[in-house]
């Protein structure tokens, strides 16, 4: 085989290969998103977070705002505390409420931000005061099977 | 009494002899590792082997990344959609690609058109005594044949990877969005939210590279070890593919314990 020719199809090849990762990373993957921007870190107990995962999304309105960087346990309050990594672009009053919610019947679960109207702003390393609860399924349903069986033996 | 020693010792002499080839293929590593640099010197030789095992194997690995996606298209789209799901089409494709697939049947294929035609050209080299010959005029094969050989299959085997996911992915897209009309923008976005560059691109190519190394040295060491005969040839070359697809999945298995634990 010619040197040249050679040559000028391992070039494709190698061009073709590293087209196929840019593919990847841009098109596919989340490369781009909130990589570029700088970051601050919230803690928000919660006494329950039901299945709430690291890099869950936190959303406000709908749009994502940050992720979940980390959940612990804190033996001294019995609760659990997690750590949200926000965008710096976005900022939320001191008495922003957090809940977390799940998208959909099954879908993953995510934390929402419901901000307050007060003029002073979450800083990097501050808490969020007022949490709301994962709804666990479980105890809905018992709820519910409670209430039903308590339901005949009060008609009698 | 002497039956079981003959049997102990035959289990006996298959373990020493399997060591014994393990050792060497490891001694053989470091050796083509060691004249590396000396076959880098010239370059040409590698390039011109990323051409017989890479440029070679695109229209392979291209076509059959495009049926993995295609049919990875339908059959996800036949199970999401009984949950109401079919936007997640993209997440699964791509993640299936991404992790698994795409690394593992890239190179299990590119074991049997690649790996297989390298066992074979060494063999050949070594039954006709062409390796004995460069040794004898002072000239390294390890550097000369060897390495070269080597290095093509590590280089090659990553990029076949990524365009065989790019591919399926490409299909698995056809599928769903062109023929059965899944959302376009859904399964973009979706895809996009649930794949991570880090965790889940990054690791596929680790994964890739991995492969990539073991097929190539599984590759070039059955082809100097065979027996210098026709039929030696043919076993090796046999070997190559089986020791291949063998050590991939057993590789895909421990690496994606390390890789995707769920956190």
């Amino acid at each position: 085989m010619n040197r040249t020719v050679l040559d000028l199809w391992v070039g494709v090849f190698v061009v073709l290969g590293f087209a196929a990762l840019v593919f990847l990373a841009v098109q596919v993957g989340s490369y781009a998103e909130l990589s570029s921007g700088k970051t601050y870190a919230l803690e928000a107990p919660f006494d329950n977070i039901g299945g709430l995962k690291v890099k869950a999304p936190v959303k406000s309105a709908g749009v994502l705002v940050g992720r979940v960087t980390a959940v612990r346990f804190d033996s001294k309050t019995y609760r659990a505390v997690v750590s949200l990594e926000l965008d710096v672009r976005y900022e939320f009053p001191r008495d922003t409420i957090a809940t977390i919610l799940t998208s959909g019947l099954l879908g993953e679960q995510y934390v929402g931000l419901e901000p307050g109207g007060e003029e002073a702003v979450l800083k990097e390393g501050d808490r969020i005061a007022m949490t709301q609860s994962a709804v666990v399924l479980e105890k809905l349903i018992g709820q519910f099977m409670f209430n039903k069986a308590a339901e005949p033996s009060a008609q009698d | 009494m002497s039956a079981l020693a003959g049997v102990l010792r035959k289990l006996g002499a298959r373990v020493v002899d399997s060591v014994w080839r393990l050792g060497f293929a490891v001694r053989f590593l470091f050796a083509v590792l060691r004249y590396s640099g000396q076959s880098f010197q010239r370059l040409p030789l590698t390039i011109r082997e990323i051409y017989f095992s890479g440029v070679l194997s695109l229209l392979i690995i291209l076509v059959s990344g495009l049926f993995i996606g295609l049919v990875l298209g339908l059959q996800g789209y036949d199970i999401l959609q009984r949950f109401g799901s079919s936007s997640a089409l993209g997440t699964m494709v791509a993640l299936s690609l991404l992790r698994e697939l795409g690394p593992v049947v890239a190179g299990l294929l590119f074991a049997s058109r690649a790996g297989s035609a390298v066992t074979a050209e060494i063999g050949l080299m070594k039954t006709t005594e062409q390796l004995q010959a460069m040794d004898m005029m002072a000239v390294n094969p390890i550097a000369r044949v060897i390495a070269p050989r080597f290095w093509g299959g590590v280089i090659s085997m990553p990029l076949l990877a990524a365009m065989f996911s790019a591919m399926g992915i490409f299909g698995g897209w056809l599928i769903g969005v062109v023929v059965i009309g899944v959302d376009n923008g859904s399964f973009w976005s979706q895809m996009q939210d649930a794949v991570d560059f880090r965790y889940d691109i990054v690791n596929g190519f680790i994964k890739s590279f991995v492969f990539g190394t073991a097929v190539s040295l599984i590759a070039v060491f059955e082809g100097y070890d065979c027996q210098p005969t026709a039929e030696g040839v043919s076993r090796a070359i046999t070997r190559t593919v089986v020791s291949s697809a063998l050590v991939i999945l057993a590789l895909d298995f421990v690496l994606t314990s390390f890789m995707f634990r769920g956190l």
